[in-house]
This record gives structure tokens, C-alpha cells and sequence, in this order.
């Protein structure tokens, strides 16, 4: 088997590929039109709470309200 | 003696090379391990072979002897789809075999592959390929709708059915053109003053998408 090629620039980086695909993404959602741009975003946005387990219980969450663009 | 020692080495590659087929050539695949049925019923007659990972698979699809005369096409993103098994046949294809690409009734799936614009046709080779920002067209006689797409991969199986699967897909006219020349630009002094290799990549991946946006939208 051959070794792997050239490797694209952004694994090179240490990027993955889906976070190469969701800036691409982003990026595209970005360059719409009016209505088009807020339909998008508020479709991407997402809002989730986290939080570690130690020893079975659980320790204060955080919650993330994140922006599509990070 | 050294001799018959080279013959031997330059024989062995050349066989082994023949002996493994094309993976295009292979028939459809078994959905059920015929050894394994056998020697279980010989042991055990009263009770079913218990159900392998195998036996849960779709078979692959065979490649058809002749080429078929329809590409079905299924183009879905994380939130729509925008095209599902949506069929197009070339009917023109048998009555005038030597115009292929008659124009009365042209089918025709033009992809942004990474390694360049990739047009299919029904009775497309069986292909996986990964998609780079750019505009995806689709030619139906002689109507063609175009999508700029922001990334993905493009899956054509032996029986000429062609997935498309997109994060992003927007059609043409739902681009801004000066936000895309604002974002390009800001991306091209982002690269210059990038220190570390992910911004860099960053600014680069910037870029891409953005020329790619702006030759779909003046080209």
C-alpha cells in the first residue's frame, strides 16, 4: 500500500476535516442575502449546558451558548 | 543460480498483481457467509445461524452488463434535501447511440470534486469523491440549476445511483456579491498577518471559499 499523498493544508495545520467543513460552511452562510443570512444563523445556532462527573456525581455545569462561528 | 533467483522475484509481483481484481469488477456482495451457514446447520440443525454484522449490510450493487439509462440522484444536506432520488433519463440514448450526448434531452451532474469540475453521466464508474467549495450544477435538458457547495462528498454506485451529501448548499442568486469581496479581502490580509500554522490555515481556508464564491458569481 502506498503511504498517504500530499496532505491537504489544513490537516497539515492539525485541523480535522469536519472542522475544515464547518468553517466552509459558516464562511458560505455568511456571504447570503438578507432573509436567507438570518434564516441560516438562527438554524445553526445551538445552546447546550456541560458538565463533568467526578466520582458519579456530577459538578457544576456550564452552559455554552455558542455562535456559529466559533 | 542468481539468475533463476531474479526470474522467481520478478515472477511473483506479476501474479499476485493479476490474481486481485478491480473492485469495480467484483459481483454483488454476499449478505450471508455460505462456509459459516454450512457448518453451523451440520452441527446444530435444530437452531438459525445467528445473524453476522454481514447479514445486516445492504449488498453492494452490482455493476450492470449494459449502461443503464437513468442516474437517480439523491443531493441532501443536514437540514433539507434538496434532491431525492430525483431520476433523470437520457431516452435519446439508444435511439441515436452514436450522438451520446444528444442536446434535445442531456442529462448531466457537474460536481466540484477536489480534483477537478467531475461531470456525471448514468453508467458513471463507481467513484467516492470528496467535494471542494464550488458550484454544482445540474443540466436537465436544457434547463440547469446551479448550487454553490461549501463542502461534502459525492458517493456514484455501480448501479448509477449518485449521492451528494453537502453541509451547505445555496443556490446562486442567495449570494451577496460584496460580502463575498469584503470577506475575501479581509481574508487576504488575515493570511498576511497570520503567526501560527492553524491561523494560517484558517486564513487560507478563508480564501478558497471566497474566490471559489466570487468566480461562481461572476463566472
Amino acid at each position: 500500500m502506498t503511504s498517504n499523498a500530499a496532505v491537504p493544508f489544513w490537516r497539515a495545520a492539525g485541523m480535522t476535516y469536519i472542522t475544515y467543513s464547518n468553517i466552509c460552511a459558516n464562511l458560505v452562510r455568511n456571504c447570503l442575502k438578507e432573509p436567507y443570512k438570518t434564516e441560516a444563523l438562527s438554524r445553526e445556532k445551538v445552546h447546550f449546558s456541560i458538565s463533568k462527573w467526578t466520582d458519579g456525581k456530577p459538578e457544576k455545569p456550564t452552559i455554552r451558548s455558542d455562535s456559529p462561528e466559533e | 543460480m542468481l539468475r533463476r533467483a531474479s526470474m522467481l522475484l520478478a515472477r511473483r509481483p506479476i501474479l499476485a498483481a493479476r490474481a486481485r481484481p478491480f473492485s469495480t469488477d467484483l459481483p454483488a456482495a454476499p449478505s450471508a457467509d455460505a462456509t459459516f451457514t454450512e457448518a453451523w446447520t451440520k452441527v446444530i440443525p435444530n437452531m438459525d445461524p445467528p445473524k453476522t454484522p454481514l447479514s445486516f449490510m445492504q449488498p453492494r450493487p452490482p455493476t450492470p452488463s449494459s449502461i443503464p439509462s437513468k442516474l437517480t440522484v439523491n443531493f441532501v444536506l443536514p437540514y433539507a434535501s434538496e434532491l431525492a432520488t430525483k431520476e433523470f433519463a437520457n431516452p435519446c440514448y439508444d435511439l441515436i447511440p452514436v450522438f451520446k450526448h444528444s442536446i434535445l434531452s442531456l442529462f448531466l451532474l457537474i460536481v466540484p470534486a477536489t480534483t477537478g469540475q467531475m461531470g456525471v453521466l448514468p453508467g458513471h464508474v463507481a467513484t467516492i469523491a470528496e467535494l471542494k467549495p464550488g458550484v454544482l450544477s445540474v443540466h436537465e435538458g436544457s434547463e440547469v440549476t446551479k448550487y454553490f457547495v461549501s463542502s461534502g462528498f459525492v458517493f456514484i454506485h455501480a448501479n448509477s445511483f449518485a449521492d451528494i451529501i453537502a453541509v451547505e448548499a445555496v443556490p446562486l442568486d442567495r449570494l451577496d456579491v460584496n460580502l463575498v469581496q469584503k470577506g475575501l479581502a479581509e481574508f487576504t490580509s488575515k493570511l498576511s498577518s497570520a503567526t501560527t500554522d492553524l491561523e494560517k490555515a484558517e486564513a487560507q481556508i478563508g480564501i478558497d471559499v471566497h474566490s471559489a464564491l466570487n468566480s461562481a458569481l461572476t463566472g
